[in-house]
């Protein structure tokens, strides 16, 4: 290391700097009026503030992870206990509970599919990617550019209520006497297409698709505002070279979403006019109870391929924010620099490069042709190179480091856990071989799950106990963190890591019971362990819900700016938010965000200038 | 990021090149554009996707299809008596090329709006507008009377297509299997053979009559008569419900009257989803413009002294619109 003498130690204080040194944008002189945080209504329900839309986001989020999880303990209860009753859960899910002759209530089968169906869904889309980079971008973009707000505030708060709506009327659809819609959250045809097809093809459907397009209209509306504040936005000083590495994953995620849901929205309109006036894009020769349809000349593949072209590149939607957190998390409590920027920013530029690329390694069973699946098969295991870079970084980041070990750091180094264990799974099935034998078996459930839906919930959970300051100028419970910390990360390994077993001997997925298959018969033990190990983890998860709720009025209170010695501009606003992030000049950036232990010194902030003697880097 | 270690070295930081450039934030914006009109380009960048997903849907369909109807077949109608001028009332693609050049215009009056409001002249920029808005607003209308042309007269819906499949050379192709049939077209009339009238006891009478018109094949389609022929009433105009388009064919010296298979069901459903999807945008646009037309008429973009940004944006929009159109009409009337 370096070894320089220092001649300006002790560093002036951010404000100082910001001072001296600070960009004026003339923000306090115009006359702002009502818009913002007058009234309850324009502060807390159709707020502009980017930091309130954040926090809707994340509440929102949270409220769909819980329903979407719940969802997931009833088909596993049904799966993994069949010969229980669940009776006990006709309050709530009424008619969809039967009760035989013996008295035993079981599961609908066609509302398991149900449930099945709406866990994906509201997983993948209202969770993991509006509740994860919906509440982050917004979080942290303007913070950590130095930006007051989003370049469009009223754009973005569209975007949280286009969000709220569909959300709403996916809620609804769970209500219909028909039950929500059951053909699986890929909503491949024809289960999708025809109406007829069964009973949550019909309303259940429609609402979904609904939902789902008015979704896409939310994450246009946000996306094309991260990218524009990423790129106009940004304070006197912060070259696209020194951004945070999170602002590099949600610029990017944007861009991916920017690109991949638009066709979602083809395929959806297509599919509507599938549903509503009798055409064929993705119908061909069916036959309902015997009679052949009117439908004839269309593709079920065609959808598919127009779906797996928005998502593949949504898995990267879910999983490069967390990369984001992650990093910066992890240089923070290690006390280091971010091991390879550079490397950390080309690898996530060559992940959602490769994102557009590798949709049909979802079809190789589907029936494409054989010859272009070795294309797609190429292209997957080279994501596994860019992958392997960010993975290796993290590690070398926190080798020799000092780390500190909170909720936020153990979530991020479990992040890291899951991300190799989940990622290793993928070079397997992106093998088109090999997948003719794991496709659509527990193996799948178990390599998704975990490498983005177990690993991208790490990277939430990071963020939220580290910016939970930033939210609501309190810390969460660290105690109750460290517990749902090691809870999550055991349960979660026990939820998923049997499946692999499972899969490998070919058990399929979305099963409503294996009582027809004798060979699979000996899992049931395993099942069952899995169901356990779900409702244990489920439970933790609940801890953290209430950590949450009671912190932001009870939570141990923020004294200082920058409470974890960072140096990234969102600690040098004042603790108490305002409109505008700043209450005087723009922070003027005048090194990247990662100068930790430097030349003996612990953290420079990035509002500090070149000091005298100091060696150079960024 | 690791070369320069142990070294005292100052560099200015000013000296690095990046913090020149026009990426280096602060005052500096990146392509030297303000933030609004990024905004509008994304997400035209956006709605190019989605318009590439139809594209690519359309190209799936269209080549998993044995045969493809002709274009200068399907689209030879033009209104008021046009079509009468052209050999055989067939005037292929002329309507459609009149309604894409008003488009294309519109695109240049546009350019002329958003110059005027580059010099901040208001009347300028609303004459320019209201000329634009008169030739998104005459598309629409040549559209409206295109797809009533084909789904009222030409009984061409998103189910059904009546149009078969011609090669270049006036050989009918085999819908099922693609290849070129003996069958040659002959330039002529054609007619749609209607379902008889409400009485079918009616029709069964004119059996004799109209079963003379299938000279080719007698008593193949009783029931169905060709719209024109028979005295008024016989021909359930409401009911729509018609089988093959008729065609004078020649075969060994000579004429036959036969009738044609049906086309691809996906033309019609590509055609008026995708064409549908546009002229949703084009209509988008034209409130638009109307909107922002008001506002540039009654001052309101002359205190912001921005160029008339607005209109600008709106331009962007407007020509991306159009260069959709160029793709659309490239594939549904020209391949």
């Amino acid at each position: 290391m370096a070894t320089a003498v220092l001649t300006t130690a002790p560093l002036q204080s951010d404000e100082a700097l910001i001072e001296e040194f600070g960009y004026d944008d003339h923000f306090h002189e115009h006359h702002h009026g009502d818009k913002y945080q007058s009234n309850f209504v324009s502060h807390y329900i159709f707020s502009q503030d980017h930091k309130m839309i954040s926090k809707q986001f994340l509440i929102t989020g949270m409220i769909w992870a819980i329903i979407g999880g719940a969802m997931s303990l009833v088909f596993r209860m049904q799966l993994g206990f069949p010969e229980e009753s669940l009776a006990w859960l006709q309050p709530v899910l009424g008619k969809w509970i039967s009760i035989g002759p013996d008295g035993v209530g079981v599961l609908v089968q066609d509302f398991y599919y149900a449930l099945v169906t709406m866990h994906g869904t509201i997983l993948v889309f209202f969770v993991l990617t509006a509740g994860l980079s919906g509440t982050f971008s917004n979080l942290l973009i303007p913070l950590m550019i130095g930006a007051r707000d989003m370049a469009s505030p009223l754009l973005n708060m569209l975007s949280y209520w286009f969000f709220f709506i569909s959300g709403t009327i996916m809620f609804a659809s769970l209500f219909l006497s028909t039950g929500p819609f059951a053909g699986g959250w890929v909503a491949y045809p024809p289960l999708s297409a025809l109406p007829q097809a069964m009973d949550g093809s019909g309303a259940g459907m429609t609402l979904w698709t609904i939902s789902l397009v008015l979704f896409v209209v939310s994450v246009l509306l946000g996306g094309i505002n991260y990218i524009t504040t990423v790129l106009n936005l940004r304070t006197k000083g912060m070259s696209m070279w020194r951004l945070p590495l999170p602002i590099w994953a949600f610029f990017v995620t944007a861009i991916l979403g920017l690109l991949s849901f638009p066709v979602l929205t083809s395929a959806f309109f297509l599919m509507m006019l599938d549903r509503g006036i009798g055409t064929s894009f993705y119908l061909s020769d069916i036959y309902i109870g015997g009679a052949a349809l009117d439908h004839v000349g269309g593709s079920p593949i065609l959808y598919q391929h127009l779906f797996w072209f928005l998502g593949h590149p949504e898995v990267y939607i879910i999983i490069l924010p967390a990369f984001g957190i992650v990093s910066e998390v992890l240089s923070v409590n290690s006390r280091k620099p971010i091991f390879g920027y550079q490397a950390m920013v080309f690898s996530i530029l060559a992940i959602a490069f490769l994102a557009f690329i590798v949709w049909a390694h979802h079809m190789f069973m589907s029936g494409i042709n054989p010859f272009i699946a070795n294309f797609f098969v190429i292209f997957t295991l080279i994501i596994a190179v860019p992958s392997a870079v960010k993975v290796f970084n993290w590690i070398a980041t926190l080798y020799g480091g000092n780390i500190r070990f909170n909720p936020a750091s153990l979530f991020a180094i479990g992040f890291v856990s899951m991300f190799i264990s989940g990622g290793l799974t993928g070079i397997w099935l992106g093998n088109s071989a090999l997948d003719i034998q794991l496709h659509d078996t527990y193996f799948v459930v178990a390599h998704f799950h975990i490498v983005m839906g177990v690993a991208a919930f790490f990277g939430m959970y990071s963020g939220v106990y580290h910016w939970f300051p930033k939210l609501y100028g309190r810390f969460m419970n660290e105690t109750l963190g460290k517990l749902h910390f090691w809870g999550t990360m055991i349960g979660a390994y026990c939820v998923f890591w049997p499946m692999h077993y499972l899969g490998m001997a070919g058990v399929p997925r979305r099963y409503y019971s294996f009582d027809s298959f004798q060979t699979f018969g000996h899992f049931d033990g395993m099942n069952k362990f899995i169901t356990i190990a779900a409702l244990i983890t489920f439970g933790f998860q609940l801890l953290f819900v209430i950590n949450y709720f009671w912190s932001i009025w009870r939570g141990r209170k923020q004294m200082v700016k920058n409470p974890y010695q960072a140096n990234t501009l969102e600690w040098t606003t004042p603790i108490e938010a305002t409109h505008g992030n700043w209450p005087g000049k723009l922070p003027t950036v005048q090194r990247w965000a990662y100068d930790y232990s430097k030349d003996g010194i612990d953290f420079i902030s990035q509002v500090q200038p070149t000091m005298e003697g100091e060696s150079v880097e960024h | 990021m690791t070369e320069e270690r142990d070294t005292d070295i100052i560099i200015a930081e000013d000296k690095k090149p990046e913090l020149n450039s026009d990426w280096a934030g602060g005052d500096r914006k990146p392509f030297r554009t303000s933030y609004g009109k990024l905004m509008m380009w994304y997400f035209l960048l956006s709605d190019a996707f989605t318009f590439a997903g139809f594209l690519i849907a359309y190209g799936a369909l269209r080549f998993s299809s044995p045969s493809w109807p002709v274009p200068d077949r399907v689209f030879a109608t033009a209104p008021f008596g046009i079509n009468e001028w052209f050999p055989n009332d067939q005037a292929p693609l002329i309507f459609v090329t009149f309604m894409s050049f008003l488009l294309i215009v519109s695109s240049g009056t546009m350019v002329r709006a958003v110059q005027e409001g580059a010099r901040e002249n208001k009347r300028g920029v609303v004459f320019w507008m209201l000329l634009t808005v008169l030739g998104g607003a005459g598309f629409l209308g040549c559209q409206a009377w295109e797809w009533n042309n084909l789904i009222a007269k030409e009984n061409m819906t998103v189910t059904t297509n009546p149009f078969g499949t011609y090669t270049e050379n006036g050989y009918y192709l085999d819908p099922e299997t693609g290849e070129v049939t003996d069958e040659e077209v002959v330039e002529g009339e054609t007619y749609l053979l209607h379902l008889a009238g409400a009485s079918h006891g009616e029709a069964e009478e004119h059996e004799g009559e109209h079963s003379f018109e299938y000279s080719a094949e007698p008593g193949d389609y009783p029931g169905y008569v060709v719209d024109g022929l028979l005295p008024d009433g016989s021909v359930d105009q409401s009911a729509k419900r018609f089988i093959h388009r008729k065609y004078v064919i020649e075969e060994n010296g000579e004429q036959y009257v036969r009738v044609q298979e049906f086309g691809p069901t996906a033309f019609g459903a590509l055609f008026f989803g995708i064409t549908g999807f546009h002229g949703f945008h084009v209509a988008t646009g034209v409130i638009f413009l109307l909107i922002i037309l008001i506002n540039a008429g009654s001052g309101v973009y002359v205190a912001r002294m921005n160029g008339y940004e607005m209109v600008e944006k709106i331009g962007l929009y407007w020509h991306f619109v159009d260069l959709v159109w160029v793709f659309v009409f490239l594939v549904f009337y020209l391949l």
